[in-house]
């Protein structure tokens, strides 16, 4: 028996060879051979019977997943413009060349590979990278350094310096989910002594929307969700934080992780679930040891399990799903396909997940947040929730700001803050715009800074990055096109191609070629993918090149040639080829435009 | 009770049952709304948006969307065809499609929603795209740069021919067409010309070998009539005519 054969009937014993756990399969393969070995993908193919095909299209889909070897070491830079604000850039190139490696590509002894990958919700300690899944912050030229004598040694990441994989909660302000830590188990025995009923009309009355930003009515979902018919019910926890600049759930996680599983625990008694899932995304796997054995803790204390506070019939526990790179997976029926072992393709809606979600059972998908809120109104009460914020918009916030500010971090505000006083707690000066919601969200001009924080007004997830005067806002559009480009699943045709086509035409900014009429195409393009798409990426794709295009008209005008058309065809660029062959880089080599 | 409900295509009444989509309702009242990667013989997929209408100034997708009494659904007004056009260019640029060079030319379904749209040029810069032909297979060839990753092919030898012979791969622009077979060549494959999923193609990506030009260009299906009056091209397929070139048979 060889090793591989050996490793994958090892996970597959633990398991009844249920297919819905192919991914969490590939994850472990991936995690122990740095890549999908062929030999494994037969075995997993013959074991639970789901075609070849399938099993290497889900390898391609995730980024995480490899078919080919990444080597002893997978080094995967943070690229989201806040890393590339720290410096990212430069670092990555001081790695690669001191490692003798090319971005993208294993080296040639196979040892170390070196890429990109999307946010990784480190940005208020970046730069920051993943090794072999782990993350290391606050990158600097000393700590790539050291990088490469360990990767050099053959030192294994487990014996590297403990430092290099500290990620602080970095919290600058608490409101009322950041307070003070509820008493283990009071959530679910306010529940429990209070029935379901009186605990949905109390979180009804608390206003509680939605944390992932949609803000659709909690208590209204979850009572949808009880009404359905179905067999089963699912409480289902979206931890795949991915928005780019994100990473308020990095700390509910690692920091009130009880709290979760009580807002969890809680949901599935009222609408009558015995199992729940919390998909974590990839990029937060070293959370995933000390959110087991906090699984455990609450298993022995009863409070997970069966007849959970000693109340016969309440059966619950939580099993951790891990993502593998794919942004698309934070959309809710994206992640029950994913949950269920599959491409993280969105689903057609209706039906929704509350009534045929996973497995197409009825289930609740709430963000890390909402179940924080939830628990803790149980033990608090609506009236102490709704005592912060608007009317529309109830409770508290957990910004994730980042950028150009004195203060990065976590800043817990009431609902109707305005984004000047965000700006001004945070040490944010000359600031020339802020983008809310991440790259799906909004980009806010300083004339606006009077604007708040509101599901009415700017409603967001989390997200909140800062860029001052200095920073070029060209590259934000660019590194946020980048991204949805790199992130789309490809099914629907306005955004699988429409991203490309955007990405084209920025360039042509970016190089000083375009006219006013690429500009008008910009828009003729979002606004098709935001009236056509497939789901809420594809249609908020476009929304920072809208936004900066009607509100930072500038960042364009000025690198635009004054003519009416200009062609697509960049001779200067198709010399590019030529120039590299001669070695050639001088005047006459290029054809330059006029201005 | 069995007053019948209804919805209005452009100003038309049309008849529903419960459950049954937009689409559904229009083909069966003998309205055509343009579409790729939806055959009404298998279940609605969603994902080329070619079908995309106004319901009460909403886009919709209307093979997905569930017909609801007393929609107004616009499906011809020149803000719906002008996005459609705009869906097919894309899809245009996106592969390497060389209609006088392509044997499906003429009973192409892409080809003529392109036409029924009044598209008259790709407007975007071409990708051109380096994708391959896989000619392994005795009776079949796969021309890739006329997929338009609708994913026909993929749901009909899954679900009808349970072959699950292809599948979709990769995300994003690099969504790709493969094959199960170790090898990842067609021949390979347990597929065989009499499957299904072999004629669903609404492009010339999925060609029979041995039967090229059997009807002549200019008497073939969309030469013929348009494609809102003929419909798919699938639709006409019969055993002893697996790939329709020709109009539709006596």
């Amino acid at each position: 028996m060889s090793d591989i054969s050996r490793f994958v009937s090892g996970l597959l014993s633990d398991t009844d060879n249920a297919p819905d756990l192919l991914l969490q399969h590939l994850c472990s393969i991936q995690h122990q051979y740095s890549h999908i070995p062929e030999e494994a993908i037969q075995l997993l193919s013959e074991q639970l019977n789901i075609p070849r095909v399938e099993i290497v299209s889900i390898a391609y889909f995730y980024a995480f997943l490899h078919t080919s070897d990444r080597g002893d070491f997978d080094i995967r830079f943070s690229d989201n413009i806040t890393d590339r604000m720290l410096g990212s850039l430069p670092l990555l190139e001081s790695l690669c060349k001191k490692l003798g490696v090319e971005p993208g590509k294993p080296r040639e002894d196979g040892r170390v590979s070196v890429d990109l990958t999307s946010c990784t919700g480190i940005c208020d300690q970046g730069p920051a990278l993943l090794v072999n899944g782990m993350a290391i912050s606050r990158l600097d030229e000393d700590r790539i350094h050291k990088m490469v004598g360990l990767i050099e040694a053959g030192i294994p990441i487990t014996k590297w310096p403990k430092k290099f994989f500290v990620i602080e909660d970095n919290i600058q302000r608490r409101d009322k989910l950041l307070d003070d830590v509820i008493t283990r188990g009071s959530a679910i025995e306010a529940f429990a002594v209070r029935g379901s009923d009186a605990l949905l009309e109390s979180i009804d009355k608390s206003g509680l929307r939605g944390r992932g930003g949609a803000g659709f009515k909690t208590a209204t979902k979850w009572r949808f969700c009880r009404d359905a018919p179905g067999q089963e019910h699912y409480v289902i926890c979206n931890a795949d934080e991915g928005e780019p600049g994100t990473f308020k759930d990095r700390i509910l996680l690692n920091s009130y992780a009880n709290v979760v599983f009580e807002g969890m625990t809680m949901c599935a008694g009222v609408i009558g679930a015995t199992k729940g899932f919390l998909y974590l995304r990839g990029e937060y796997l070293y959370l995933r040891p000390s959110l087991e054995s906090l699984l455990q803790d609450r298993r022995d204390a009863g409070l997970l399990g069966k007849d959970i506070l000693g109340r016969k019939g309440f059966n619950f526990d939580i099993e951790i799903h891990m993502g593998a790179g794919a942004y698309i997976c934070g959309e809710e029926s994206a992640l029950i396909e994913s949950l269920e072992g599959k491409r993280g393709i969105p689903r057609n809606r209706p039906p929704f997940p509350v009534t045929h979600g996973y497995k197409n059972q009825p289930s609740v998908v709430n963000n890390v947040e909402t179940f924080v809120a939830a628990a803790r109104i149980a033990v608090f009460g609506a009236d102490w929730f709704q005592s912060a914020g608007t009317e529309k918009s109830c409770g508290t916030k957990l910004l994730s700001i980042s950028g150009d500010c004195a203060w990065p971090g976590i800043y817990e505000y009431p609902y109707g803050v305005s984004i000047r006083q965000i700006l001004e707690d945070c040490g944010a000066e000359d600031t020339q715009a802020v983008q809310v919601s991440g790259a799906a969200g909004f980009t806010i001009p300083p004339q606006e800074f009077y604007r708040t924080i509101a599901f009415e007004d700017v409603p967001t997830g989390g997200s909140f990055m800062i860029f001052n005067q200095q920073r070029d806002l060209l590259d934000m559009v660019q590194n946020f096109n980048r991204f949805f480009c790199h992130e789309s699943c490809g099914f629907c045709t306005p955004c699988r191609i429409g991203g490309t086509l955007m990405e084209n035409l920025l360039n042509k900014v970016m190089v000083g070629h375009a006219t006013a009429y690429d500009l008008e195409e910009m828009k003729k393009i979002g606004h098709l993918m935001q009236k056509t798409a497939h789901c809420g990426l594809g249609t908020t794709a476009p929304n920072a090149i809208l936004d900066t295009l009607e509100k930072f008209p500038g960042i364009y005008s000025k690198r635009l040639l004054n003519r009416s058309y200009e062609p697509a065809f960049d001779l200067d660029a198709a010399l590019g080829v030529s120039r590299h062959i001669t070695g050639r880089d001088d005047e006459a080599a290029h054809i330059r435009y006029e201005r | 009770m069995s007053t019948e409900k209804t919805f209005r295509l452009d100003g038309k009444e049309i008849p529903f049952e419960d459950g049954e989509t937009v689409m559904d309702a229009a083909l069966r009242a003998g309205e055509y709304i343009p579409h790729l990667c939806h055959n009404p013989d298998y279940e609605p997929h969603g994902s080329c948006r070619i079908c995309v209408v106004d319901v009460n100034g909403k886009h919709q997708c209307s093979c997905t969307l569930p017909a609801g009494e007393g929609m107004e659904v616009d499906n011809s007004s020149e803000a719906i065809v002008d996005k459609r056009r705009t869906l097919l260019q894309m899809l245009f640029v996106e592969g390497n499609h060389i209609c006088p060079a392509c044997e499906k030319s003429g009973a192409c379904q892409l080809q003529a929603v392109a036409y029924q749209t009044g598209m008259l040029n790709p407007h975007f810069t071409h990708f051109f795209p380096k994708r391959s032909i896989d000619a392994s297979h005795p009776d079949i060839v796969f021309y890739f740069n006329r997929c338009i990753l609708c994913g026909l092919c993929v749901r009909v030898s899954r679900d009808i021919d349970k072959k699950a012979v292809f599948s979709l791969s990769g995300r994003g622009h690099r969504t790709r067409i493969i094959f199960n077979s170790p090898s990842g060549k067609a021949v390979d494959t347990q597929l065989a010309i009499t499957d299904k999923a072999v004629s669903v193609c609404p492009t010339g990506a999925i060609l029979p070998k041995h039967l090229g030009y059997e009807t002549p260009i200019g008497e073939r299906l969309y030469d013929c009539l348009p494609i809102s009056v003929v419909g798919d091209a699938a639709k006409h397929h019969s055993a002893r005519k697996p790939f329709i070139n020709g109009g539709p048979d006596e």
